[in-house]
């Protein structure tokens, strides 16, 4: 009995136990019942029958759901293209000489960790239309002359959820590029600038270069999370104006629950799947590139 | 991976060119942009506290300058406490935060030990799909979920979260936690071994000790996940003595055409409060769960 406690791979197995247990039961097995789900015309409180492709077909010709894949991906590029530009620069802002470094790397942090249901509320009410403290800023300053319409206007919306995106995204790429930063040797800096490289020179040549693989697993985490977004939108606009902010999430969000064809919300759920892997790929070479950076380590 | 915060930061910056920097050049490259970011990011709480505070006559009118409260009150907050759920909300959370977070870190050990340390047939392709697992998103899984949680009879309970919260909180905390026992020199582990302790022993007396930074780094941002958690407790649970925070604000305090602003902005500052709290105190464990994650 002793022996078998001390043979490694019974022990292993029995230690993977717990963790392997709930994840096959709530992880594994929804993913393929999902699937499944998505070629069903399942309801809610009712099993579904198979129904083959039924499901994608209607969604393909369906405009709601058209418009949903090009909101996604509209969302996820352009929110994804600022967090990053505006990331990079916070690190870089934030990994030179400052007092109090300490206190405004937590302080950048907070929008990141606080809820971001109850941060998406705080949105949602300085973009309302009658009493926004943007647009009475803006007003004030002689910038405009009526209150901008940030949720009733399909542009303005798409835009005004990408701001509050951005702005719970960014803390979290600069804090981890602020990371990558800090491993990167001074002297390197300093034996560029006795070459006479210029500050471009040595952020293009230096930084650059010995930053990318960690800028491939953030971005690949950022990207991840935009695609699949649901909180934010859910509370500030619930897909509206015309659906004109709908995501794939929050789409199949309203299909599934509140309107009941759980078939039809895990088909779009599955739709997302392409997407998540071509972006886990993505991470996947930005690491192997890592490997080979440090000389081939494991 | 550090096997504790970074404390042993790398010399900040270019340390040795400071003297090629002067002091308003310093101003408009950092400082400037600096406060702006700064500025923009924490605007949202500062508007967050003065709507909560202002009372619902001074939230309406035009007059005045809304960054500013005249007359302030507390009326928001005592509406929560004593005219909502608001309370048992709060204790939903609190309960479900820690019972998932305290399950989660637990079964994340002893996996992550068995990954790292025992070396079992297969515990490579195990380790990855971890990773795989970690990266699987919520919004794919909630409807398959949905129907699973309905069928074992837990639908509209605290077990429907705290049996599915793990689904999140075990690959992030197991692979966070490998990092941590892969820094743990092999050879302590040699000699108990030698000294005749049982793996539990070691597992015990020797690994856990010099992870303890790991699991904290672990349990915060585990109980900060599971507190932020939206969409599967929306979709889960449907009465509202069971809702946690995050959905009991979205979905009762939000009622028809008026918005009650006060109370909206005065519930998600009481709800924020807590995690910001436990984030001060434990700011660098949770950079280096945060960073460690990534950097693997």
């Amino acid at each position: 009995m002793n022996r078998l406690f001390n043979n490694k791979h019974f022990l292993g197995m029995l230690f993977m136990l717990p963790a392997g247990v709930l994840l096959l039961v709530f992880l594994t097995y929804p993913l393929g019942l999902g699937t499944w789900l998505g070629f069903t015309d399942a309801k809610i409180g009712r099993a579904g029958h198979w129904i083959g492709l039924d499901n994608f077909q209607y969604l393909v010709g369906d405009s709601v759901a058209r418009l949903a894949l090009f909101n996604t991906l509209f969302y996820t590029v352009v929110a994804s293209a600022l967090k990053f530009a505006l990331g990079l620069w916070l690190a870089l802002l934030l990994n030179r000489r400052l007092p109090f470094k300490s206190f405004f790397r937590a302080v950048i942090l907070l929008p990141f960790i606080v809820p971001t249901a109850l941060s998406a509320i705080a949105f949602w009410w300085m973009y309302d239309a009658q009493f926004s403290v943007l647009s009475w800023a803006l007003e004030r300053m002689g910038l405009i002359h009526t209150y901008i319409d940030f949720l009733g206007d399909p542009w303005n919306a798409r835009f005004s959820t990408i701001a509050a995106n951005v702005w719970r995204g960014v803390p979290f790429v600069a804090i981890c590029l602020l990371a990558g930063l800090q491993t990167i040797s001074p002297s390197l800096y300093e034996a560029a600038a006795l070459d006479g490289a210029t500050p471009w020179q040595r952020f293009r040549h230096v930084t650059l270069p010995l930053l990318t693989p960690i800028i491939a697993v953030v971005m690949t985490f950022s990207v991840l999370f935009t695609f699949t977004d649901f909180q934010l939108i859910y509370v500030i606009t619930r897909g509206g104006p015309l659906n004109a902010t709908h995501l794939m999430a929050t789409l199949s969000f309203q299909r599934a629950i509140p309107g009941g064809s759980l078939g039809e919300g895990a088909a779009l759920a599955t739709l997302m799947i392409p997407f998540l892997l071509s972006a886990i790929l993505f991470s996947y070479f930005g690491l192997q590139r890592r490997k080979w950076q440090q000389g081939g380590r494991d | 991976m550090a096997s504790e915060p970074d404390r042993t930061e790398v010399v900040p910056g270019n340390e040795g060119m400071r003297y090629l920097e002067s002091v308003p050049r310093r101003l408009v490259t950092l400082y400037l942009p600096l406060a702006i970011f700064v500025i923009v990011l924490l605007f949202p709480f500062y508007w967050m506290v003065m709507t909560s505070i202002k009372s619902n006559g001074e939230l309406l009118s035009r007059e005045g300058n809304p960054f500013w409260v005249i007359h302030p009150t507390l009326e928001h907050f005592k509406h929560l406490v004593f005219e909502t759920q608001y309370p048992e909300w709060m204790w939903n959370t609190v309960i479900v935060s820690v019972v998932a977070t305290f399950t989660s870190l637990a079964a994340s050990v002893l996996a992550a030990y068995a990954i790292e340390r025992l070396r079992f047939h297969g515990s490579k392709q195990v380790g990855l799909a971890i990773f795989l697992a970690y990266l699987v998103p919520p919004s794919i899984l909630f409807i398959p979920l949905a129907a699973i949680v309905f069928k074992l009879g837990l639908f509209d309970t605290r077990w429907a979260l705290i049996l599915t919260y793990p689904t999140f909180l075990i690959p992030f905390c197991t692979w966070l936690l490998m990092g941590y026992f892969r820094s743990i020199p092999f050879e302590l582990e040699e000699c108990a071994l030698i000294d005749g302790a049982t793996r539990w022993q070691i597992l015990v007396k020797i690994v856990l000790p010099l992870a303890v930074p790991g699991l904290i780094s672990a349990g915060i941002f585990a109980f900060t996940l599971s507190w932020n958690e939206f969409i599967y407790a929306l979709t889960f649970i449907s009465s509202s003595e069971v809702k946690t925070v995050p959905v009991g604000v979205i979905t009762e305090l939000v009622e028809g055409d008026v918005y009650h602003w006060g109370a909206l902005m005065a519930g998600a500052l009481l709800g924020s409060l807590p995690v910001a709290i436990m984030y001060s105190f434990f700011v660098e464990y949770y950079v280096s769960g945060m960073t460690g994650a990534v950097k693997e």
